[in-house]
């Protein structure tokens, strides 16, 4: 078999069934064995990024590997931004880059990036193949690093001779690394520790993170937090591991925290972290953060423990597992002035927006999506202001149903990975709530959408502005509004018509409930809402960067 | 800023040695020194480096160079005994009148000359980092005009 087939061949026995990406010179021979099979679906983007992200979609969305390809050069560079979002979130991708041929590398050749290089702080790992014969290993080994410990993105490099050399096909039953063995254990007695101070808490709360989500451990999650009695506070990417309409939720804390979940962190006297990181926009200033609290850290990397906050009981493993060898050793906490004091803030201080003055309010508008789709669609979203109105007011009461690029925080990241959520859960109603700067990056893929028929609901909420960008100089820049006044161009809904989709402008509150409507009976095209909200509108509570989470700027909220 | 000595024995991978340094240059780091050979087993090479490091940054660095696929062990030796040395090759001017001088202090750090041309003496010293600096501080006068240096290797001792 020639190494092209030998790709396909061993994309087949790791259950790849889509392939995001475009064809170029250099990966030319593996397009044309592509063309000659039917098990594996290639979709064919109009941007490399947009591939990258896609797969990075499907693999939130459905838990697999998401797998995309683009040719040497200008085609690998463009996977880059995919790429380092993958790696920030943790998201397990194997992208496929075409190189020039092995005796040509180095020499500046028509189209040559070194792309192992260029890539290497933003992958797990990645790979150049420059003997056929390592090809299927390196493949089973790429797949394996992607899903397994901490996933993340992992790069093959695939020079285009290697494509076509041929060699005896064989795929490994498993691969053996001698550094590299995640540890999924977590220590028996250090389990015990945590049990321990967990029982002798008085104020105590979960602080739980996309680890859970990527541990597949949302059940152990609320389990633990069910038996005990515990409040859980969620971080942009736990969103959804644990029920939003749970009693003990006590929402998002950080820089858009409502005040009830950053009090809840504050005033603890034990933080129960959980596959979370402690990233800087969910901490605030770092002293107040760590002021009289104890940490129990459960993460599989161990390089996340300690980095931010010391933790007292310091426990390396799949969350997973740690949880369902936690839950038998605790039993209810002894908390219920505490949880009394968490329901009285969340009574007091509800996130809230004006409602009374017949203006178009982007709340209003995520309130609606989360009633209509009754909390069960999955919601990509790109990066801004709109991002965090959706983890505000968007009830996520299941796993993988929020996709958002929490670490890299990528504009464009949320139209394609709606995209590759819709290929690999097709019955899903899947939503990409935008904002109207966001929405421009990577516009071009209504195309890949409309000839694929995928019916994504694409919400903009536009305010013709970059909106997070501006409110920040509204609040801290004398209202300097520099580069961020994008006009109110384009007509998106125009823009949708033309590219073979549905588009519908809504000026009024009374027009939302009914579009949404229009737009969940549409089963073949993309259907775009060009929502015209009020332009000034800010996201409060917001807690300015370094300062204090009890340091809030309120608002009207 | 403390200078760190960090031990690692790393298998044979490509792109290996970018993967170690770029975990330091993505912090702003500078690696003082390094050294790389092979050791006992041929497909297994060891690296010695320093760098001087604030000590949170240097754990996050030792754990996530632990991370790393293809990095077997890490140790900073700082944090038990060890030895270290450091070989030195260096040019010094070969001034006639004061060749003798040259030679006593050379006698003195315990080192050797190892070629002789009309133009210079070269020399070979072999200890500790500040004593190899110590030697070249007292040759500096006599006119240096090539230094050669490994890095520092070091051992983990009991």
């Amino acid at each position: 078999m020639n190494g092209s087939q030998i790709l396909i061949e061993s994309l087949k026995k790791e259950g790849v069934k889509h392939l995001f990406g475009i064809p170029g010179g250099m990966i030319i021979h593996f397009f044309d064995e592509l063309y000659q099979q039917k098990d594996i679906e290639l979709i064919l983007t109009r941007h490399e990024q947009a591939a990258a992200h896609m797969a990075d979609g499907y693999a939130r969305a459905t838990g697999k590997v998401g797998v995309c390809v683009a040719t040497s050069g200008p085609g690998a560079t463009n996977l880059v931004t995919g790429l380092a979002t993958a790696y920030m979130d943790s998201i397990p991708m194997v992208a496929i880059t075409g190189q020039v041929a092995t005796h040509l590398i180095g020499n500046d050749a028509f189209q040559e990036a070194d792309i192992t290089g260029i890539t290497r702080p933003v992958t797990k790992n990645n790979y150049l193949v420059k003997d056929v014969r390592e090809l299927a290993k390196t493949i089973k080994e790429a797949f394996y690093v992607a899903a397994s410990g901490r996933p993340g993105p992992v790069l093959i490099d695939l020079p285009t001779d290697v494509q076509r050399a041929e060699t005896e096909f064989v795929y490994p039953h498993k691969v053996e690394l001698k550094t590299y063995r995640p540890r999924t254990e977590g220590h028996a007695l250090q389990i015990k520790k945590a049990a321990e101070l967990i029982l002798s808490a008085k104020r105590p709360i979960i602080y739980a993170g996309g680890g859970v989500i990527l541990g597949k451990a949302s059940q152990e999650l609320t389990e633990f937090a069910r038996k005990t009695g515990i409040p859980v506070v969620l971080t942009l990417m736990g969103l959804g591991s644990f029920p939003a309409d749970d009693p003990l939720f006590a929402g998002m804390p950080g820089m858009h925290g409502p005040k009830y979940a950053n009090y809840s962190v504050l005033e603890s006297d034990l933080v129960i972290a959980v596959g979370a990181r402690f990233d800087d926009r969910v901490t605030g200033k770092l002293e107040s953060f760590k002021a009289n609290t104890k940490f129990i850290h459960i993460d599989i990397d161990p390089s996340s423990i300690g980095k931010i906050v010391p933790a007292d009981v310091p426990i390396v493993g799949d969350v997973k597992k740690v949880l369902k060898e936690l839950i038998p050793l605790v039993s209810s906490v002894n908390c219920r002035e505490w949880q009394a004091k968490i329901a009285d803030w969340k009574n007091k201080y509800p996130l809230t927006y004006r409602k009374d003055d017949g203006k178009l309010r982007p709340q209003f508008i995520i309130e609606e999506i989360n009633r209509i789709t009754e909390g069960k669609a999955l919601i990509a979203t790109e990066v801004g202001q709109h991002q965090m109105w959706v983890a505000q007011f968007y009830r996520f009461n299941h796993p993988n149903s929020l996709l958002s690029s929490g670490g890299l925080g990528t504009m464009g990241f949320g139209f394609p990975a709606a995209i590759g959520a819709k290929f690999g859960c097709p019955d899903r109603v899947v939503f990409d709530i935008s904002g109207d700067g966001s929405f421009q990056m990577n516009i071009q893929e209504l195309t890949t959408a409309v000839i694929n028929r995928i019916p994504v609901k694409i919400a903009i909420l536009n305010n013709c502005y970059l909106g997070m960008v501006r409110q920040w100089q509204e609040l801290f820049y004398g209202k300097r509004y520099s580069g961020t006044h994008l006009g109110s161009c384009p007509d998106f809904a125009r823009i949708a018509e033309a590219f073979g989709a549905k588009g519908r402008r809504i000026t009024r509150p009374e027009e939302v409930e009914p579009v949404l409507k229009e737009s969940l009976k549409e089963t073949e095209v993309p259907f775009v809402m060009d929502f015209r909200i009020e332009q000034e509108e800010n996201v409060f509570p917001m807690v300015p960067a370094g300062a204090s989470l009890d340091e809030m700027i309120s608002g009207l909220a | 800023m403390k200078e760190h000595i960090i031990s690692l024995t790393v298998e044979d991978r490509f792109g290996m040695l970018a993967r170690i340094s770029g975990l330091f240059s993505a912090r702003g780091y500078n690696i003082n020194s390094l050294v790389v050979a092979t050791t006992e087993d041929p497909s297994v090479s060891r690296l010695v480096l320093t760098v001087s490091g604030d000590q949170p940054i240097i754990e996050q660095i030792m754990k996530q160079l632990n991370k790393l696929i293809g990095v077997i062990k890490t140790v900073d030796l700082n944090e038990g005994k060890y030895l270290e040395r450091e070989l030195l090759l260096v040019k010094v001017d070969n001034n006639t009148q004061k060749r003798s001088e040259i030679l006593k202090l050379v006698e003195l750090y315990r080192g050797m000359v190892i070629d002789v041309t009309s133009k210079y003496l070269m020399v070979e010293a072999m200890g500790e980092s500040h004593q190899i600096d110590g030697l070249l501080v007292a040759l500096r006068p006599y006119g240096l005009k090539e230094v050669v240096r490994t890095g520092k290797v070091a051992i983990g001792r009991e």
